[in-house]
């Protein structure tokens, strides 16, 4: 296996979602390319990292404001009829 | 060494969808929304405010914007719920209309520049990584909490929209190939590769933060 080949299948190798003939490929091609492992380990890291950043968490008052705001919307929503959206 | 590197995979397989709550009540709220009660909508919202705020946030990089895309987005859903025909979650219906809006208020700001999801399809080459160094073994331990959620703000910012909707909805909102696909109107082979080059780029450009020092001063 190539190096341009085991980066095509990353994505399907994190995730996952190859069969097993792919993955032991894959594993024997990372045993032995220190680059794409570096790749790989690094890729899943940069996923982790962002998916546990809590990156634009919405505050609890500002969360309230808005679903008080959207269903004050929705009231008048239905008051004036559909086709007012 | 070895073992380690065959951990990768089964590692991802602990990250899962983020959404709380059984999937199963879902139906039952829209139903009831549907029917006129508004607090089973409310509860829709609640349920899903805060992914349809980080979605939005993550699109438009700015956070009244966002706001405003919360709003619009649930008014939209309340508005149109007859139409849902309940093919898909309602949860992916609603990602749908988000990505739009978001996408307006972009378009709007960015007039001189037309913003969609199709605008950033390169040639396959371009995936290829240019800078192969490691990390440090913590990377994210090198920095304050508001240090780092500046530095993947700034980072993923640097992405085209269409690459950073498809990493957010797939990698930090926890949705299914197919459910990304469904919300952006993409073809699975089309999210695939975007992803790829998406999780591509964002590692190459935080490894200007995270890379292992050679000094081993640990600072940059």
């Amino acid at each position: 296996m190539k190096c341009s080949e085991f980066l095509h299948e990353l994505t399907n190798y994190l995730d996952g979602v190859i069969d097993q003939n792919t993955k032991i490929e894959l594993e024997n091609h990372l045993s032995w390319c220190h680059n794409c492992y570096v790749v790989c380990d690094t890729t899943k890291k940069t996923i982790e990292i962002y998916r546990d950043s809590q990156l634009y968490e919405l505050p609890e008052d500002l969360r309230s404001r808005l679903r008080s705001a959207i269903m004050t919307k929705c009231q008048q929503h239905k008051k004036r009829g559909p086709e007012s959206v | 060494m070895l073992a380690a590197k065959y951990c990768i995979a089964e590692r991802m397989e602990t990250i899962q969808n983020k959404i709380e709550g059984p999937v199963t009540d879902e139906l039952t709220l829209v139903r009831a929304a549907k029917q006129g009660d508004d607090s089973a909508f409310e509860e829709l919202v609640r349920r899903y405010d805060r992914n349809v705020f980080r979605i939005a946030q993550h699109i438009t990089q700015n956070r009244e914007d966002a706001e405003d895309v919360v709003q619009e987005a649930f008014l939209k859903a309340y508005g149109n719920l007859q139409k849902f025909q309940e093919q898909s979650k309602f949860y992916t219906w609603l990602v749908r209309i988000a990505v739009n809006e978001a996408l307006m208020k972009l378009r709007r700001k960015k007039p001189e520049r037309t913003v969609s999801l199709d605008e950033d399809i390169k040639t396959e080459d371009d995936s290829l990584p240019r800078e192969i160094a490691d990390w440090s073994p913590n990377p994210e331990q090198q920095y304050t909490q508001a240090e780092l959620r500046e530095i993947l703000s700034k980072t993923i910012q640097g992405l085209p929209p269409g690459f950073r909707t498809v990493f957010v909805l797939r990698d930090v909102e926890g949705l299914s190939t197919e459910e990304t696909a469904a919300a952006l109107e993409l073809s699975v082979p089309a999210v695939k590769s975007r992803l790829l080059r998406a999780r591509l780029q964002l590692r190459e450009r935080l490894g200007r933060y995270f890379q292992k020092r050679e000094s081993g001063d640990g600072n940059q």
